[in-house]
C-alpha cells in the first residue's frame, strides 16, 4: 500500500484545533519576565531627523545605542543593479512612513506603547516621491540622496533583454495591440502579523530568537553579519507561523534591533506587530506597470512581444532576493507559455518613499500573468477570434519548449487544461445565458487564464539573477532511532502547508514505514540543517526529493544490514509493512530490529556499514513548471461597479499529488488571494504620503461571502525535473486567479467597449470606466450611468 | 493611564481565574497573559478578524474588543475548552477532517463562533450560515473548507 497519493489528515492539525498550537505571541504570553518593545515610526515619508527625545527614564534605543552596528544589504552582481543598505533604525533621514526609528523597552506591550507614544522625533519633512510616475520622472527628488545613481535619479534596476527580429516581426503584423497593465500596490496580509522574542542568555552569551519566519537559517546568517557576532552565538527558531505569503521571508528590521536590544540589555525582549503596523510599514507587495505591445497575425499567432515594465519597490531592498526579483522574473517569465521567438524588454525598478517591497505569493507572475491574458483577449477582440482559439493558436504544446530567454518549460498540459476548463464552464452554454442576461441589461462574463507557475527551482535558476545570496538547494537529515522511528530534519520551514504530513507519506513509502512513525523536525537552526527555507513552491519538490534521496541511502543501509542476517542479496530485500523482507518469501526481519542492531549491537553489522541510521542528502534541481487554467464567470453590476463571482474553476497540474487534499487546500487558498487581489484589496495613499487603509476597515480581505466555491480538477503531468515527480503548487491559485477575473470582467463590459487592464477592479474604478463608456455614447443595452 | 489595577475572578471554562488587571485591559489580553489560555489568538485588534472569538454567555464576542473588567460575572469559552478531555469536539473533528485549516491561526476563532451558531441554530441553512462565518477572516484556506466542515458538524450534532 502506498501512502503517497493519499489524503491523509494532517498531523499538524490535532493541536491546532485545540488553540495548543504556539505561535509566537503565545511563546512570548508564556514568557514571565519578558520585556516587551514598541517601535517609534516616522509619520512622514521622507525628512531629516533632527532630533529625538525620549521621557526620562524609558528605555529607548535608537540607532545610536548599537554603534557598530551593520546595515542589512543584499546585492546583485549585475552592472544595472544599485545596492541599497538598509539601517536598522533610521538615524539621519527617513525614507517612508512607518519606517522605524526608535524601539522602547519596558514591562508591557501596554507600557511599551504609552511610552512610544512620548517620543518626539523631530522631523524636518521633505518633498516625497510617491509613485512610479514621479520615480522616472527627472526632476524629482532622490530618494536615496547622495548615492551614485548612474540610471536616473531614482532608478536602482534597469534590465533589458532582447532578441534579434523584434522589429521584423512588428513589421509583418497584421495586428499591433498597445496594453497598459497597472498592478496597483497590496499587502500579503497573514492573519497573524509579524512578531519576534529575543532571549539572551549571559551564561552561554547566545541569543535566540523565536520569529514568525519562513527562512530561519538565513535570518540568521543576516543577524551575524548585521550584528558582528558569530552565527554559532545565534539560534533562531520558528514556532507555528500564522501564515505568512512571503511577508516573512525577508529579513525585517525589528527583528535584528529585537536581538540587538536583547543583547545590550542581557533580557528577553518581544516585540508583536500590530495590524496598522503591518499594513503601513510591514512589507508591501506588487505595485507594477507594464506598458506592452504584441504584434500578431490575422490567425491570432503571437509573432513578437515588447514590455517596458517599472516597479515600485519602495524606499529600501529586501534581503536576502533584493527588489531585483520583482522586475527581473517579470522580464524572464513574462511570455509564459505562449510560443513566441520575437521578445524585448526593459524592466527597472524604481525607488520612492513608501514601504519596500518583499515578494508576494507569486510574486511578479500575478501580475505577467495578468498581462500576458488581456493581451490575448484584447487581441482577440480585434481579430475576431475567440478567446479559447487565441490561445489554442499559441500556446506551446511540445515540450520541452525554451522561452525566448532561454527558460525551458518542461511537460506540462497548457491546452488540456483550457478544453477542460471550457468544458467545465459549458462556454456555449454560457453565451447563451450571457446573451439571454444582457437582453434584460445585465453583464455576464467569462474569463480564462493560462499559466505556467515555475517552481522548484533551485541554485541554477536563481544564479541566473546574479545574485550575492543564491539561494537554491535543501538538505533532509535522516536518522531513524534505535526503536525505528524516523526523524528527518529539514532546511525547509513550512508555515500551514501541511508539509511535514506530506514528507511523512513520501519518507513512509520509501522506508516502508507508517508515516505516524516519521517526525519532522523543522524550524530551528540549533535541530536542522542548513537550508533556504519555504518560499516560491519549492518545499514538496526541493526539500521532497533531499528526503526522498536520504531516504533511499538509509533504505540501502537497511537492505545491506538485513541482506546480511537473511543471508539474501541487498537487492532482493524489500522494505514493506514495517519489515525487511526477501521479496517473493515469506523470510523478513522486523525494520525495528535492524534499527537496534544498527545502534547497539554494531558488532554484527556487515563489513563497511558504519554504526547507527543517519544520512542525509542535498537536492537542488533546476526546476519545473507547474500549470493550469483557469475561468472566471461573473456578474457586473454597472450601477454600482459590483462585480459577483459566480462560478470559479480550476484545472490544475501540479504533477504528482502527494496529499491531494492539501494541494486543493493550497488552489483554494491562493485563487481566492488572487480573487482579492483582483477586485478588493489595496494600499491607498493619500498626496501626502498617507497610508488612508490602514486598518482592515479599509483594507478589505474577502470574506467566505465574497469567494464562491472553486472547482477543482486534477491533472498530473509527471516528468524528471523533479524526482519525486511532484511539481509544486503554492502560488499557482494566486498567479491565475487576476487575469481570470478582470478577463471576465472585461468580458462582461465588452458590450460597453470598456477594457479593465487595472487590478484590483474596485467599483469605484469600474464605475470610472463605465461612466466615461456610457457618457461618450448610449450603451447598446442597459447602460445607465 | 491608569496603574490601578482591578481584582477579579474569571469563569472560563467553568474553571476560576483570579486576575488583577488594569481597567484598560482587554478580555483577550487577560486570557491570555493571566490565564495562560493563548489558544484565543489576535489578527487584528480593532474587531474585524474575529481571530480573537470566544463566547460570553454562549453569545460569541471579538475578546480584542471587550474589557475583562465587562466579564466580571460572565462565563466565558474559549478554544481550550471544546474538547471532551481526549475526545475532540465534533466541529474541532470536521475541521480536521475536511482540511479546515492550514495555519491554524483563525482556526480557535472560528470554531467558537461555529460552536455559538450551531448551539442557538442547529437547523440553520447553508446561506444563512455561510454570512454567519463571513464574520471572521481566514487568509489561507478560501473558506471553502472550512463551510464544508461546519456542515458536516452541523449535520453531526443536529440533536
Amino acid at each position: 500500500m502506498r501512502w503517497t497519493g493519499r489524503s491523509l489528515r494532517r498531523f499538524e492539525d490535532p493541536a491546532l484545533v485545540q488553540g495548543l498550537g504556539r505561535f509566537v505571541a503565545d511563546v512570548a504570553d508564556r514568557h514571565p519576565g519578558a520585556l516587551h518593545a514598541a517601535f517609534v515610526r516616522s509619520p512622514v515619508p521622507a525628512g531629516e531627523i533632527r532630533s529625538i527625545e525620549a521621557p526620562p527614564d524609558a528605555t529607548v534605543l535608537t540607532a545610536a545605542s548599537f554603534p557598530g552596528m551593520g546595515t542589512i544589504c543584499a546585492r546583485l552582481d549585475r552592472p544595472d543593479f544599485v545596492a541599497l543598505e538598509t539601517p536598522v533604525l533610521a538615524s539621519d533621514a527617513v525614507r517612508h512612513p512607518g519606517e522605524p526609528v526608535a524601539l522602547v523597552v519596558a514591562a508591557s506591550r501596554a507600557a511599551a506603547e504609552d511610552l512610544a507614544e512620548q517620543v518626539f522625533v523631530d522631523i524636518e519633512p521633505a518633498e516625497p516621491v510617491l509613485d512610479i510616475a514621479a520615480a522616472t520622472d527627472p526632476a524629482s527628488p532622490t530618494v536615496h540622496a547622495g548615492l551614485d545613481m548612474p540610471m536616473g535619479n531614482n532608478v536602482v534596476l534597469d534590465a533589458r533583454f532582447a532578441t534579434d527580429a523584434l522589429d521584423a516581426a512588428f513589421e509583418a503584423a497584421d495586428e499591433i495591440v498597445e496594453l497598459d497593465i497597472r498592478a496597483h500596490r497590496q499587502n500579503a496580509l497573514p492573519i497573524e502579523t509579524r512578531g519576534a522574542l529575543a532571549a539572551h542568555d549571559p551564561g552561554t552569551g547566545r541569543t535566540t530568537l523565536t520569529a514568525s519566519n519562513q527562512m530561519p537559517h538565513m535570518l540568521r546568517t543576516a543577524l551575524a553579519d548585521v550584528l558582528g557576532v558569530p552565527e554559532a552565538e545565534l539560534r533562531v527558531v520558528t514556532p507555528e507561523v500564522g501564515g505568512a505569503f512571503g511577508q516573512k521571508m525577508c529579513v525585517p528590521r525589528e527583528y535584528v534591533a529585537l536581538v540587538a536590544a536583547a543583547r545590550l540589555l542581557g533580557a528577553t525582549v518581544a516585540w508583536i506587530e500590530d495590524r496598522s503596523e503591518n499594513l503601513l510599514a510591514s512589507w508591501h507587495s506588487r505595485d507594477h506597470s507594464y506598458r506592452l505591445r504584441g504584434a500578431f497575425a490575422r490567425s491570432g499567432a503571437l509573432l513578437g512581444l515588447d514590455a517596458d515594465i517599472v516597479c515600485n519597490i519602495g524606499a529600501y531592498s529586501n534581503y536576502p532576493v533584493t527588489f531585483g526579483v520583482e522586475p527581473l522574473m517579470a522580464m524572464a517569465e513574462l511570455p509564459g507559455p505562449y510560443r513566441l521567438s520575437q521578445y524585448r524588454a526593459r524592466s527597472r525598478a524604481v525607488t520612492t518613499n513608501m514601504c519596500p517591497i518583499a515578494p508576494y505569493r507569486g510574486v511578479s507572475r500575478p501580475v505577467l500573468t495578468l498581462a500576458m491574458e488581456r493581451l490575448m483577449d484584447t487581441a482577440g477582440q480585434r481579430l475576431g477570434v475567440d478567446p479559447l482559439e487565441m490561445r489554442r493558436t499559441n500556446l506551446v504544446n511540445e515540450f520541452p519548449y525554451a522561452m525566448p530567454t532561454g527558460l525551458p518549460v518542461d511537460a506540462g498540459s497548457y491546452v488540456e487544461t483550457l478544453d477542460a476548463a471550457a468544458a467545465a464552464v459549458d462556454l456555449d452554454g454560457f453565451r447563451r445565458r450571457q446573451q439571454e442576461a444582457a437582453a434584460e441589461g445585465r453583464y455576464l462574463g467569462v474569463g480564462f487564464s493560462v499559466f505556467g507557475e515555475r517552481t522548484g527551482y533551485g541554485t541554477p535558476a536563481f544564479a541566473a539573477r546574479a545574485m550575492e545570496i543564491t539561494p537554491g538547494y535543501e538538505t533532509v537529515q535522516l536518522e531513524m532511532d534505535p526503536s525505528g522511528g524516523v526523524v528527518a530534519r529539514i532546511g525547509a520551514s513550512p508555515h500551514g502547508q501541511g508539509l511535514a504530513t506530506a514528507l511523512s507519506q513520501l519518507l513512509a513509502d520509501e522506508l516502508g514505514v507508517e508515516p505516524r512513525q516519521v517526525a519532522v523536525v523543522h524550524g530551528d537552526t540549533d535541530a536542522t540543517p542548513y537550508g533556504w527555507g519555504t518560499f516560491a513552491s519549492r518545499s514538496m519538490v526541493i526539500a521532497g526529493g533531499a528526503a526522498k534521496l536520504a531516504a533511499e541511502r538509509l533504505a540501502d543501509r537497511l537492505k545491506e544490514i538485513a541482506a546480511h542476517h537473511l543471508e539474501a542479496s541487498p537487492d532482493d530485500i524489500r522494505l514493506q509493512d514495517g519489515s525487511a523482507v526477501v521479496a517473493g518469501t515469506s523470510i523478513g526481519v522486523p525494520v525495528r530490529e535492524l534499527a537496534r542492531i544498527a545502534h547497539h549491537s554494531s558488532h554484527r553489522l556487515p563489513a563497511g556499514i558504519e554504526p547507527g541510521l543517519a544520512v542525509a542528502a542535498t537536492y537542488d534541481p533546476a526546476g519545473t513548471f507547474s500549470n493550469a487554467c483557469h475561468a472566471a464567470v461573473v456578474e457586473v453590476d454597472a450601477d454600482t461597479g459590483h462585480v459577483s463571482l459566480e462560478r470559479f474553476v480550476v484545472v490544475a497540474d501540479a504533477g504528482l499529488e502527494v496529499n491531494p487534499m492539501i494541494v486543493e487546500g493550497q488552489i483554494h487558498g491562493g485563487v481566492t488571494q488572487g480573487i482579492a487581489n483582483a477586485l478588493y484589496e489595496e494600499l491607498v495613499t493619500d498626496d501626502d504620503g498617507n497610508l488612508v487603509t490602514a486598518s482592515l476597515m479599509d483594507f478589505l480581505p474577502p470574506t467566505a461571502c465574497e469567494v464562491p466555491d472553486i472547482e477543482v480538477t486534477h491533472l498530473q503531468t509527471v516528468t524528471d525535473a523533479s524526482i519525486t515527480g511532484a511539481k509544486g503548487v503554492g502560488e499557482g491559485g494566486a498567479i491565475g486567479a487576476p487575469a481570470a477575473v478582470l478577463n471576465a470582467v472585461s468580458d462582461a463590459l465588452s458590450p460597453l467597449g470598456i477594457e479593465v487592464n487595472e487590478m484590483p477592479a474596485t467599483p469605484s474604478r469600474l464605475r470610472e470606466l463605465i461612466r466615461a463608456a456610457t457618457a461618450a455614447e448610449p450603451a447598446p443595452t442597459g447602460g445607465r450611468a | 493611564m491608569s496603574n490601578g489595577r482591578v481584582e477579579l475572578t474569571l469563569s472560563v471554562n467553568s474553571e476560576p481565574y483570579e486576575a488583577a488587571v488594569e481597567p484598560r485591559k482587554t478580555l483577550a489580553d487577560t486570557l491570555r497573559e493571566d490565564c495562560g489560555l493563548t489558544g484565543t489568538h489576535l489578527g487584528c485588534e480593532h474587531g474585524v478578524c474575529g481571530a480573537c472569538t470566544v463566547l460570553i454567555d454562549d453569545e460569541p464576542v471579538r475578546s480584542c474588543l471587550t474589557f475583562a473588567v465587562q466579564c466580571a460575572d460572565a462565563e466565558i469559552r474559549t478554544v481550550e475548552g471544546l474538547a471532551d478531555g481526549e475526545r475532540l469536539h465534533p466541529l474541532q473533528q470536521a475541521f480536521w477532517e475536511h482540511h479546515g485549516l492550514q495555519c491554524g491561526f483563525c482556526t480557535p476563532g472560528f470554531l467558537m463562533l461555529a460552536t455559538s451558531v450551531l448551539e442557538s441554530r442547529p437547523d440553520i441553512g447553508d446561506d444563512e450560515l455561510r454570512e454567519v462565518l463571513a464574520s471572521n477572516l481566514c487568509r489561507c484556506t478560501g473558506y471553502q473548507n472550512i463551510i464544508t466542515a461546519v456542515h458536516a458538524a452541523r449535520d453531526q450534532m443536529r440533536p
